[in-house]
């Protein structure tokens, strides 16, 4: 009610406080009596009652009748915190509480409750008299809590820093954080926004996507800004802030993309499917990256390889796009589903997607990216495997495996080996040395038909899927960059993913009696998706290898693969439970340092724990490298499932396979 | 008379068995509410009565249920206090103590104290409004200043 309407109904226009309607509940009769007439000393128009469920009934049957309830907080048939609280959610009145008991840590919990005050009996008439202020407090609240939206926050934010996004990807690994300073930011603004209404949180849906990334392409990205990009989409009811905030997901996106595309590539091809795990880590964004990259199949959307491709192109540029960018083609995947199906059912993809709104962005992004990605990978895939994989040693290794691989441009070779993947392929030989002998199983099969498929990264289904990815990603270039920033990621990552591609190759090789189911589907896949998943696997593995292997990814990984599968599982496990998402980030790119690094913390970490478990999960599945990554990342994301399974690689679908 | 009205309740006010908020019930009194003050009081009889045997009947049990009785003083005390009897409020406080320290003897003692208080109030407060309608109107007129 607002001021003008309690005066209305008072008597007088300057009455008010007079004529405010107050409901009391009260079981003590009393203190009921007493309370009723002090109320109506003040000239309130009082309603009371001794049973709370009356006092609720009333309150709902009419949300307009009182304009203030006091309650007592000791009552037989409700809890007076209780009716508080529901009071303040049904009806958002200000509520008073009462009670004999003035105990410091009882008016405390009236105050978290929500109570607007907390009066000991007994009551006096002066604390009566004040009681209306909480009433015009509460209505001026009101509005302003309405017109907080994150989303203009961000907007303002995200319009404000047109560029920064860019910037920020490096700078805030976190996309999260960047909500949070947009949330912020939004309250600030919002706050100061005089709007009343509150506005409707908008949704990105597909075509409104669609409609978005055309007009930044329009534009040209460096030139969108939300102005003219609102006027281009000419959407009713779409704000500018709507559009600004939007625009920095996109970018950030962008920027994933790029530098998982290279990362997923080598991921992909080691990790497999776990890729969506991978891009699961990265604030939905890495994974959207990885998630296309690697599992372009299993996101679900074609898109998905659309985005590995655009995210790769990024590659070269952001190395830190690597997972991240990942992650987010992968979240466009789903969306996309198109081009990715064939990689990985990423079920998981759509999940994983559904943060990334912008997946159609994504998609055409990695159209853009995967053309330019793949070449810009290769180059930098080698620059990058080596400073990458130097890392966990192994890791480098890995990279470098995968960066050569990706020279070669079969992307898929070394970006199937997702580290490993491509790393057997090419490097193998390095890889395999560092993470694990077999990774040259890897490699020749990855590499070799890596990339055919252009699925690679996201190797769709299991890790089969990504290997095919991989060689698809030639076609989409997304493999090859990817894998280039697979490497160098992965090996930042440290990712035990090294060795789970080594392990896929191994498995190939048969290293590991759980392996070897891998290999299946790890060398099928690799073989033809393309190194790039097994980049990006080996990539995110290696990173996480990095980790495991700590010394040498290399051997750790071979010699996990061939002491235990588990190992392997572990690494990919983690790698995959963790986050796959991260790791997979991490695996793309180092650049996505943030994404990366956080997947690759979680990967690792979770790789370590993992490690413990999977071991036999782990062989079917790992192999795909980077199908099983990118499927673990998807599915991990999407399931606990993976967890359980193996590390997560479940997730990747690698697991699938394995 | 009046000042022996008066002084009645002065001597209830100096021994403690009232206190302000009695004061504040009888400014509530007026016109609109002429026997405010007696009708919160034997309202407060009628409960208070209600209250005090729940309490006997669950003392009678073994062993005691101290968080049900503590929680039948909370509503006693609260009525007590909105009313002003002093006294009796500060028995209830001590019982509710002992409840929550679980001292069962202390509980039945102060029990046992709080209905003496409760019974010399009554009669006091009685008394007292006995004396207040003799007087009548005049007595009104006076306590209403």
């Amino acid at each position: 009610m607002t001021v003008e309407k309690i005066r209305s109904d008072s008597e007088s226009f300057d009455d008010f406080p007079a004529g405010l309607r107050v409901l009391a509940v009260d079981d003590d009769l009393i203190c009921l009596k007493l309370l009723d007439t002090l109320l109506r000393k003040c000239q309130y128009h009082v309603t009371t009652t001794s049973q709370a469920r009356m006092a609720l009934k009333m309150l709902r049957d009419n949300k307009d009748r009182f304009d203030l309830v006091i309650s007592d907080v000791h009552m037989p048939d409700m809890d007076g915190f209780k009716l508080l609280e529901l009071v303040g959610l049904e009806m958002d009145l200000p509520v008073i509480m009462l009670s004999a008991n003035g105990d410091p840590k009882l008016v405390m919990k009236g105050i978290t409750h929500g109570a607007c005050d907390y009066l000991v009996k007994p009551v006096r008439i002066e604390e009566l008299r004040n009681i209306w202020q909480h009433v015009i407090r509460k209505k001026k609240t009101e509005p302003k809590n309405h017109n907080g939206s994150a989303d203009q926050g961000n907007s303002d934010q995200l319009s404000g820093e047109g560029n920064t996004s860019q910037a920020d990807q490096n700078g805030k690994c976190n996309h999260k954080r960047k909500d949070e300073e947009d949330f912020s930011e939004d309250n600030e603004n919002e706050n100061e926004d005089p709007a009343t209404s509150k506005k409707p949180r908008v949704v990105w849906s597909i075509e409104l996507h669609r409609q978005f990334v055309a007009a930044v392409n329009q534009l040209g990205i460096e030139k969108a800004v939300p102005k003219r990009i609102l006027d281009l989409m000419n959407v009713e009811g779409l704000t500018r802030e709507n559009v600004a905030s939007h625009l920095q997901k996109y970018r950030l996106y962008l920027k994933r993309i790029s530098s998982v595309a290279s990362q997923q590539a080598n991921m992909a091809a080691a990790l497999g499917v776990k890729d969506s795990h991978f891009m699961r880590i990265g604030p939905f964004e890495g994974l959207g990256d990885f998630r296309t990259l690697f599992g372009q199949g299993r996101l679900g959307s074609a898109g998905l390889s659309h985005y590995r491709t655009g995210g790769m192109l990024d590659p070269l540029n952001t190395p830190n796009v690597s997972l991240h960018n990942l992650s987010s083609s992968t979240l466009i995947q789903p969306n996309h589903a198109q081009s990715i199906s064939a990689l990985t059912s990423t079920n998981q993809s759509p999940s994983l997607f559904q943060g990334i709104p912008p997946l159609l962005e994504l998609d055409q992004l990695q159209k853009i990216k995967c053309g330019t990605g793949m070449s810009s990978f290769n180059a930098i895939d080698n620059s990058r495997l080596q400073s990458k994989f130097s890392d966990p040693g192994a890791a480098i290794n890995i990279l470098n495996s995968s960066a050569h691989m990706m020279q070669h441009g079969n992307y898929q070779r070394t970006i199937s080996g997702g580290g490993f993947g491509n790393q057997s392929s090419q490097n193998m030989d390095s890889f395999n040395v560092g993470f694990n002998t077999s990774s040259n199983l890897l490699d020749s099969v990855t590499i070799q038909s890596a990339r055919t498929e252009p699925v690679s990264l996201l190797s769709a289904e299991p890790f089969h899927s990504q290997l095919p990815m991989s060689t698809t990603r030639d076609n989409g270039l997304c493999d090859g960059p990817f894998l280039k920033k697979n490497p160098i990621d992965i090996s930042s990552t440290t990712i035990p993913f090294p060795l789970k591609d080594s392990r896929g190759m191994q498995c190939r090789e048969g290293l590991v009696g759980d392996v070897q189911i891998i290999d299946h589907t790890a060398s099928q896949r690799w073989g033809e998706q393309g190194q790039t998943y097994g980049h990006s696997l080996t990539a995110s593995f290696g990173t996480l290898n990095a980790h495991v292997a700590g010394n040498g990814v290399v051997s750790p990984l071979s010699q996990s693969l061939n002491q235990d599968s588990g190992i392997i599982k572990e690494k990919m496990g983690v790698f995959i439970n963790g986050r796959l998402a991260g790791g997979a980030n991490l695996m793309l790119q180092n650049g996505n340092e943030k994404v990366s690094t956080e997947s690759r913390a979680t990967t690792n970490d979770n790789f370590l724990l993992e490690q413990q478990k999977l071991p036999s999960a782990f062989a079917p599945r790992s192999y795909d490298p980077l199908d099983a990554m990118m499927n673990a990342m998807i599915k991990r994301d999407q399931d606990e499932a993976i967890r359980n399974c193996d590390f997560g690689f479940d997730d990747y679908s690698f697991g699938a396979g394995i | 008379m009046q000042r022996q009205l008066a002084n009645m309740k002065q001597s209830l006010f100096d021994q403690g068995y009232l206190d302000e908020q009695f004061i504040q019930l009888e400014e509530l009194q007026d016109d609109a509410n002429p026997n405010f003050v007696e009708e919160v009081v034997t309202l407060y009889y009628r409960d208070s009565a209600r209250l005090i045997q729940s309490i006997e009947q669950a003392l009678e049990k073994s062993p005691l249920d101290f968080s049900k009785l503590e929680c039948l003083m909370h509503q006693f005390k609260g009525s007590s206090s909105s009313i002003g009897a002093k006294r009796v409020k500060s028995e209830c406080t001590q019982f509710k103590e002992y409840c929550r320290v679980g001292n069962s003897d202390g509980c039945k003692r102060t029990f046992q104290q709080l209905k003496k208080e409760y019974a010399t109030l009554k009669k006091k407060v009685e008394v007292y409004f006995q004396f207040a309608r003799q007087i009548g109107p005049v007595e009104k007129a006076c306590r209403s200043k």
